[in-house]
């Protein structure tokens, strides 16, 4: 069996690190780099920053974050949102971006998709796919979950591969932020269509979730953003936030009750007594 | 004294901003040049890239680089190829037709099998163990564990002519390949090492005290 990645997803508002339910309700959980830094350090095997709110508002606010990222850890960085055209791409990846995340500009322009691919490579381009199930189907939507596209998610993968994609990050956005589990429906539906690699996102909330979206989705590699950061919330070097957003769940000391978090540590232990094999520290050391 | 210029070949291929931060990180003085003139003076050079080896190639020759990255590699100064740019080091490669590389290394460019009796995705998007076949003693390797870890993207792999370069294997989609090399001044790997966490800055600590001479 082939070695899968294990993702953090790290969704970034203005100088904050937040995250949703169902891509809604944003709450502040601290300091973005603090995050990445930490997961850098815990053996994660690449990152995903995404600015949620740069499609909404047609901007990109995550250039200092993604340089200062690339400048200290050497790890794969995948930037998504509000990148829309060749220039912004250029821009992600000389600040430190391994690899660009596209959605509302690949649909809208699925020939952008050839042109990036041509010009920076297929392995630089990431297809982001956020999909919701409505009457027995998946339905893509763009703008972080906001525009509903009427676009088929399985017939919208094997376009994006034909144009050039490297990989598939696939979001079920009934799922995100849930903790119920993967939607390996989904997962397996597009992994099993497409010859290159899914990351499967949204809804882990368990170490048999990673696994089954493994084994039974025919994720190669997966994302995952709230069992991480409640495990880091609220440390003190994690919560200097500033700027604006929703704060009061820092402020008030809670855990997320529907969540065990997990270390990244815990995640990869799991996988490999399940003969699922993943990039580990051979002399048992699990940090720099 | 002045200090040693290393010199990474921007020859258009791929994001050459994370080969900068390494050689940064392991306190590496080097600049991004296309210029024949720096690579044919540089103490040390690197070797990377991303994409297509015929495109690499062509912008190569369209460069007047071939000659000197030849004469480079012949010199006894330090080079270090890095995913392409392990490549470009062969005979030649199978990609998209037949195209000639800088045959510094003689060896074939074949591309990974799809479909494959392991159902492994093309291109290798992650990370793989690199297995030891020689002793990694004197060379950029020096240091790290049998069995390591990798950051790999590729869809094409190297097949020596004779595996006497070779220092370490990796598998993938059912086959067993070369995944980085060693002769004399010239390293190179299919792997990422800038992209390998700290395992990987190793190979650019490494390199540094070959080209500084520590």
């Amino acid at each position: 069996m082939k070695n899968v990645r294990i993702i953090p997803r790290l969704d970034i508002k203005g100088p904050n690190l937040v995250k949703g339910i169902h891509m809604e309700g944003l709450r502040v959980l601290g300091q973005p780099w603090e995050f990445a830094r930490h997961y850098y350090e815990n053996g994660a095997d690449e990152l995903i920053f995404v600015d949620v709110v740069a499609s909404l508002y047609q901007r990109n606010s995550l250039k200092d974050i993604i340089s200062k990222t690339a400048r200290e850890t050497f790890i794969p960085l995948t930037v998504a949102g509000g990148i829309r055209t060749i220039e912004n791409m250029k821009d992600i990846l000389r600040a430190g971006a391994d690899k660009v995340a596209i959605n509302t500009a690949a649909i809208q322009n699925p020939e952008f998709i050839r042109t990036a691919s041509r010009l920076f490579g297929s392995s630089t381009i990431v297809v982001s796919i956020e999909a919701m199930l409505e009457n027995g189907k998946y339905l893509v939507y763009t703008d972080n979950g906001r525009e509903y596209t009427g676009v088929e998610a399985l017939a919208w993968a094997k376009k994006a591969e034909e144009l050039g994609a490297g990989e598939i990050l696939l979001t079920s956005i009934d799922r995100e932020g849930t903790g119920e589990g993967f939607d390996e429906e989904l997962t397996i539906m597009v992994s099993k269509a497409v010859s290159i690699p899914v990351i499967a996102c949204g809804g882990c909330g368990t170490l048999e979730h990673v696994a089954g979206v493994i084994l039974d989705g025919g994720a190669e590699a997966v994302s995952m953003a709230s069992v991480l950061h409640y495990a880091m919330a609220g440390r003190s070097d994690a919560a200097r936030i500033t700027g604006e957003g929703n704060t009061e769940f820092l402020r008030s000391g809670r855990s997320l009750s529907t969540i065990t978090p997990l270390g990244i540590g815990d995640i990869k232990k799991y996988l490999r007594s399940h003969a699922i094999p993943c990039r580990h520290e051979l002399d048992g050391i699990n940090a720099k | 004294m002045q200090s040693k210029k290393t010199v990474i070949v921007d020859y258009g291929m791929g994001n050459m901003f994370s080969v900068l931060r390494a050689c940064a990180n392991a306190g590496l003085d080097a600049v991004l040049t296309a210029d024949r003139k720096e690579v044919e003076a540089a103490d040390a050079v690197i070797l990377p890239g991303v994409g297509a080896f015929g495109a690499a190639m062509e912008n190569i020759n369209r460069l007047d680089l071939a000659k000197p990255l030849k004469d480079f590699c012949a010199s006894g100064r330090p080079l270090l190829g890095v995913c392409l740019g392990f490549q470009l080091l062969m005979t030649e490669s199978e990609e998209f037709g037949m195209n000639r590389g800088l045959d510094v290394i003689k060896g074939v460019v074949r591309k990974f099998p799809v479909p494959n009796n392991e159902g492994a995705k093309v291109p290798q998007i992650g990370w793989n163990a690199i297995k030891q076949c020689r002793s990694w003693e004197g060379t950029v390797l020096e240091g790290l564990v049998d069995g390591e870890y990798m950051y790999f993207v590729h869809s094409f792999y190297v097949a020596l002519d004779s595996t006497e370069a070779a220092c370490s294997n990796t598998s993938y989609a059912g086959i067993e390949y070369t995944s980085s090399i060693s002769r004399g001044n010239v390293f190179a790997c299919q792997f990422h090492p800038e992209k390998s966490a700290w395992n990987g800055l190793k190979i650019y600590t490494n390199f540094k005290k070959r080209v500084t001479g520590e």
